[in-house]
């Protein structure tokens, strides 16, 4: 892969020079925690950020948005007014649910609201170190080596580039008088460094190896209650749950016109409606089914479909989760637990 | 897999007529749609099982089985019971009305296996909306089938869908149709009076290895009848069911249909097997 350079103190200009791609947006703190927020003001972005609260998929399926427009002539596309956006600051677990959301909006049939932003919008990954929420060592997510344009590695003096795409070869060809096209010894040293350090940051605390079986042979068991009883509902893990895409659809109508949208929300597996049918029959009443389910389709599922699971240990819901339901505990209780055959 | 994306956006509804409508019963009735576009309305290919998306204007969008038969080109016909918002709009639809359709989505049954062998259609109440299409597709393709039963039970002659047609239907020769009413409050019925399982010990020529069983209706019917079907010495895998679930899409995205993590019923199903059924947790 093409690697370059870049001095540090030339973060700002690179990406003020890059807003000829499209709107930057990055993470900016904000109270306590971080956002993913557009900005003209390169110095506002934040690359400390571990984690920003919304993961990117609120750019490429966001949260609600119109899919069309309906009048008593018939549904009319809105597909237009999608602007170019170049997102910096994505961390090794963001690229990997953006090969995710890929492979599964471009399934079957092809999901054309999210194409055509995903087509809009270049990706920057940035190096990070983890925290001790962080488990993507044992989801398998700890590294890239496609899904992004460019990936910045942070080098103490300089930050070393790859470039994984044609775009991001554009992109670093746009600003020739800050990019450093000479990749020295010093820096590979620096960088195999680098990766040695981080390395050694995780807390092998936990091991997902044969989750898939595991979870098969775990659908009754005990623990699935007593995590049920804790879960409040309230699905906040799936909205800051960078790979779950679920969302519900419905009509918002003008007052007193045959006018309106065909609106697409978030939705979450975790509601209490989300698979109530005709007649008020609920297929997932229980708190604790919900909750399997969730987690079947995060540690098993995905294995099956895509040959990786659909957690990229993120620790996302870890954080946000009021009642401390911990995925990663979850997964060790399964584990740990006498299974009946 | 064989479901035909008709636009580039499959989420955009097209609009199609309603050309009839009557009732079936009290609550469920026939409404008979064509394509708009008359080079679409015959070009439409679907297969029994599948199903479309309806969409109402400003009301919203919901899944519908098919109760046509592809065999019979030109006309999409739906059997829908009132019982919500959005099908209330629809029973308050006139005939020559527009409406949005999108579809047709799902697996449906699986023809190609299903040519050469024996056919069994196991209907209960409102179940016989989807199994019609697979019955008429059967009748019209009478040569790519051995024996053909059909079973279907109803509360009453009243609720019994499709009654006239069926009740033609047990003159013919080719076709043993048994129909069962669990009460006659008419005194008129001339058919059977009991539950569907009832009639499994007139079903005396088939070969078991080499036939096919389809079978909707209620939840609490699947039970025993999948119990008369293993008597019968039916290979799980040849009991087919088609299933329900809240959709919003019909394309395997927005996650409502899902079963056991990872099943999308509008894509891998409705229909599926009773060896499914026990080795895929949660779907009946």
């Amino acid at each position: 892969m093409r690697a370059v350079k870049l001095k540090k103190e030339d973060l700002s200009s690179f990406l003020e020079c890059s807003q000829y791609f499209g709107e930057i947006w990055g993470p900016q703190k904000k109270g306590d925690r971080y956002v993913l927020e557009a900005t003209e003001d390169m110095s506002k972005l934040d690359f400390s950020a571990l984690r920003t609260t919304l993961p990117f998929k609120k750019l490429l399926a966001p949260p609600k948005f119109s899919m069309f427009k309906f009048n008593k002539n018939g549904y009319m596309e809105q597909l237009d007014q999608i602007p170019s956006r170049v997102i910096v600051g994505l961390h090794p677990c963001d690229i990997h649910a953006l090969l995710i959301m890929d492979e599964f909006f471009a399934k079957n049939h092809i999901d054309p609201y999210y194409m055509e932003r995903r087509r809009r919008t270049a990706f920057i990954g940035f190096s990070c170190l983890p925290d001790e929420k962080c488990f993507c060592y044992a989801t398998k997510t700890d590294s890239v080596e496609e899904g992004f344009d460019l990936f910045f590695t942070d080098l103490g003096k300089i930050y070393l580039i790859w470039v994984g795409s044609s775009l991001g070869d554009d992109m670093v060809r746009h600003c020739p008088h800050i990019i450093d096209e000479d990749i020295g010894n010093e820096d590979l040293q620096k960088y195999i460094q680098w990766r040695k350090h981080r390395s050694a940051k995780f807390k092998n605390d936990v091991d997902l190896t044969g989750m898939p079986d595991i979870m098969e042979l775990s659908q009754d068991s005990p623990i699935w209650e007593e995590e049920g009883e804790k879960c409040l509902s309230c699905g906040a893990c799936t909205i800051v749950c960078p790979t779950c895409p679920c969302y519900n659809v419905y009509d918002e109508i003008k007052m007193g016109e045959l006018e309106g949208d065909r609106v697409r929300k978030w939705d979450s597996c975790l509601f209490k409606e989300y698979s109530m049918v005709a007649g008020n029959h609920n297929f997932r009443e229980a708190r604790a089914e919900r909750l399997r389910l969730r987690f079947t389709h995060k540690l098993q599922a995905f294995v099956g479909q895509f040959g990786k699971p659909a957690c990229t240990g993120c620790g996302r819901c870890i954080e946000t989760c009021p009642v401390d339901i911990d995925i990663k505990t979850v997964a060790q209780r399964l584990q740990l637990e006498e299974v009946k055959v | 897999m064989w479901a035909m994306q008709t636009k580039e956006n499959p989420y955009l509804p097209e609009p199609m007529r309603l050309i009839r409508r009557y009732p079936l019963t009290d609550d469920v009735h026939f409404f008979q749609v064509r394509a708009v576009d008359m080079e679409r309305a015959l070009s439409l290919e679907y297969r029994p099982g599948q199903f479309m998306m309806v969409s109402i204007p400003g009301v919203g969008e919901a899944p519908f089985s098919i109760s046509s038969t592809p065999s019979r080109p030109g006309l999409l016909e739906f059997g829908i019971r009132r019982v919500g918002r959005i099908t209330d709009k629809i029973f308050d639809l006139k005939e020559n009305s527009i409406i949005g359709v999108r579809g047709p989505y799902g697996n449906g049954f699986p023809m190609e296996k299903m040519k050469g062998q024996d056919l069994i259609i196991v209907v209960g109440g409102l179940g016989a909306v989807p199994l019609r299409s697979l019955l008429l597709y059967a009748l019209d393709n009478r040569d790519y089938f051995g024996n053909v039963y059909l079973m279907y039970g109803a509360k009453t002659p009243k609720d019994m869908l499709f009654r006239k047609e069926f009740l033609n239907f047990t003159q013919r020769e080719d076709l043993t149709c048994l129909l069962t009413v669990d009460e006659d409050n008419t005194g008129k019925w001339t058919e059977n009076t009991g539950l569907v399982t009832q009639l499994f010990n007139k079903v005396t020529d088939i070969d078991p290895e080499n036939t096919t069983v389809c079978v909707c209706g209620p939840p609490v019917m699947y039970k025993f009848v999948v119990a008369e079907l293993l008597k019968l010495k039916i290979p799980k895998h040849q009991i087919l069911m088609t299933l329900e679930r809240r959709m919003k899409c019909g394309v395997g995205k927005c996650g409502h249909c899902i079963i056991g993590g990872y099943i999308y019923t509008c894509v891998e199903g409705p229909v599926f097997s009773y060896w499914d059924v026990i080795h895929m947790k949660g779907l009946i």
